[in-house]
């Protein structure tokens, strides 16, 4: 070894002991690292088959499609940009982006509002907190199918459930499925049984709210309301954006509630237009119709129009959502 | 690593670090003992009342359903909470209408088939993802969540144009087969149990004379127990409760799933000019029971599968 060994630090030596190695070690490292990207390729290998075969070639060929007329039985032919042109003169397009829009834009903020309010309830109940937290997470596991039968049948015009609620009050109730008008309220208040999800994500973020924090505004005099408005929701926040956005993308593709409630082939009279969503004008489009090449071009149209979303949202929960430091 | 100093002020104690958040008994109340004992406990009353009132209507959607599913034809709409005749003729005439006992076996094929295979193939990738270090790794991963902002319409009709250009249209394959490839969110999601996961543990069994599969299979996978069986659980449900590919797949109803035979039911006796709504009300029990089993089953994983999806995502 050198020749003072005592005066030396420990990272000194250690260095020194390192460039004594450097040549074997340096060798070795580079033959493990060749041997730890064979192994991680492999284990990696199932997702990049799928990624080839089940999203990049079916993107690249959606984009294709979207430029022909295909029906499936004979070849695509070629139509250039066609199809994005009647998307633009289609009324039914705009009548099911605009039943989208309007689904989502009512539904989200009535879903977040409503998770928060049960969350925050929850977050005061103490030991009990567990047992009404499975009864509100229970809807969420009913299948979406049965779940637009149950609309069908307690929002019935004459003798569902909720119109002979509304009758206790006086109040007579709307014909929920057969009115246009009423059909998509149905579908908002009906989307609502299933916030148990939301609730558990912003009730594991409450907990999360240090208690200092709210013990330091006590002191200075905030009350109850103040404390949940200045401390507690800009805590969660992120939590809050993360619903929000997650919920947005999930109520603007909405389909199989009001599918299995307006659409098949037994559903003819009822008023189709106002639950035209436009996933399920799409489905229908490609799988009824056998519009392949129409309906890509509306998927693209689809992927445009959520990206512009989410990315609105982004820009403004820049300004909104409270990050701590090292949270992320 | 910064110093204290850096931070900004107000930085909290650092939360729970492991993924797995199981959720904290509620913290005492602020001040116990500043406050009087009976306003706090009002106060906690009102919250009980409130709750129960709320759990009332979230509960009793399933009640009406179970319950009209007990009644006779002509009182299905009577909105009585106890039928006022009690009958079990719709469970019999379900079968007899339809070849219920198939659709539940199919359900349950596709659905297990679902399941497994998502999780074996995600936890392959997901440990690939978290173990090996290689150059490029950041930027592939970034690629498997990116995967997950695209809307699966844009991908679903050149999908279809595969499983028909495979012969399997018809089939329940592509019901489950594309799960063998992973799942961008299941990746994510076992990917943070892995990096959880003390790396001392894995040097330690490869010094033993571990293999990489070896630390992978006897390792690793036997310690992400509890995320794997969140992943289980999770796919169970999505694949048992999916609509739309059995729409887009299924043609012949003896393949049907439960939820695809339910639509075809309420098509039938629902729309279809016959009326039958005690068939498609006992039908949606017969399919929404299994996932309430599952979900007492699995509650516990499922709050904390939602939570690491949710606050980490």
């Amino acid at each position: 070894m050198t020749a003072e060994p005592a005066t030396l630090s420990g990272s000194a030596l250690a260095r020194a002991l390192a460039e004594q190695e450097a040549p074997q070690a340096r060798a070795a490292r580079r033959r493990n690292h060749r041997r730890d990207v064979r192994a991680a390729l492999l284990f990696i290998s199932p997702w990049i088959v799928g990624f080839v075969v089940f999203t990049a070639w079916p993107v690249l060929y959606s984009g294709y499609l979207s430029l022909t007329d295909y029906d499936v039985i004979s070849d695509p032919t070629f139509v250039g940009l066609d199809n994005y042109a009647r998307l633009v003169e289609d009324p039914r397009i705009r009548t099911s982006l605009w039943n989208a829009f309007v689904f989502t834009a009512v539904r989200v903020p009535l879903y977040v509002a409503i998770s928060l309010a049960l969350a925050l309830l929850l977050n005061q109940a103490g030991r009990a907190a567990g047992f009404f937290r499975t009864a509100f997470f229970l809807p969420t596991m009913t299948p979406p199918v049965a779940v637009g039968v149950l609309l069908l049948l307690i929002f019935n015009g004459q003798d569902g459930l909720i119109n002979e609620v509304l009758g206790w009050f006086g109040i007579t109730g709307p014909s929920w499925t057969t009115d246009p008008d009423w059909v998509k309220p149905a579908l908002v208040l009906m989307s609502l049984w299933a916030v148990g999800g939301s609730v558990i994500i912003l009730l594991a973020a409450l907990r999360n709210v240090p208690q200092e924090l709210h013990d330091a505004a006590l002191v200075d005099g905030a009350n109850a309301w103040q404390r949940t408005v200045r401390i507690t929701i800009p805590m969660i926040s992120p939590a809050l954006f993360f619903v929000v956005v997650v919920n947005t993308i999930a109520a603007f593709q909405t389909f199989t509630e009001a599918y299995t409630a307006f659409f098949g082939s037994g559903n003819t009279t009822y008023g189709n237009d106002a639950a035209l969503f436009y996933v399920i004008y799409l489905f229908r489009q490609a799988f009824e119709f056998l519009h392949m090449g129409y309906a890509s071009a509306m998927a693209w149209l689809l992927f445009v129009v959520i990206l512009a979303v989410t990315l609105v949202q982004l820009r403004v929960s820049r300004r909104l959502v409270y990050l701590e430091g090292d949270q992320r | 690593m910064t110093t204290s100093a850096g931070l900004e002020p107000g930085t909290p104690a650092p939360t729970t670090p492991g993924p797995a958040l199981p959720v904290r008994p509620a913290p005492p109340g602020p001040f116990p003992a500043g406050r009087p004992r009976r306003g706090r406990l009002v106060r906690r009353g009102v919250v009980i009342a409130a709750l129960v009132g709320l759990t009332a209507v979230f509960v009793y959607p399933f009640v009406w359903l179970v319950s009209a599913s007990l009644k006779p034809r002509s009182q299905v709409f009577d909105n009585r909470i106890v039928p006022r005749t009690l009958t079990f003729e719709n469970y019999v005439a379900v079968w007899r209408e339809a070849p219920m006992l198939l659709w539940l076996a199919n359900t349950v094929l596709v659905t297990v088939l679902a399941a497994v295979a998502v999780t074996l193939s995600s936890a392959l990738v997901a440990w690939g993802f978290s173990y090996f270090r290689f150059r490029g790794r950041d930027a592939l991963f970034g690629l498997v969540l990116a995967t997950m902002m695209l809307p699966g319409a844009v991908t679903m009709i050149p999908t279809f144009l595969i499983w028909d250009a495979l012969g399997q249209v018809g089939t329940l394959t592509p019901l489950w087969a594309g799960n063998l490839f992973g799942s961008a969110f299941y990746i994510f999601l076992l990917r943070q149990f892995f990096l959880s996961l003390p790396r001392e543990t894995f040097e330690a069994a490869r010094i033993d004379g571990a293999n990489n599969w070896g630390v992978f299979w006897r390792i690793a996978v036997p310690l992400t127990r509890p995320a794997l069986v969140v992943t289980l659980i999770f796919e169970f449900q999505a694949a048992w409760t999916d609509l739309m590919r059995p729409l887009i797949y299924l043609r012949d109803s003896s393949t049907f799933t439960l939820p695809r035979g339910l639509k075809a039911l309420l098509d039938q006796f629902g729309f279809g000019g016959e009326w039958h709504w005690e068939i498609v009300v006992t039908a949606s029990v017969i399919a929404t029971v299994p996932m309430i089993i599952l979900f007492f089953l699995g509650q516990r994983h499922f709050v904390a599968g939602i939570t690491t999806g949710g606050t980490k995502g």
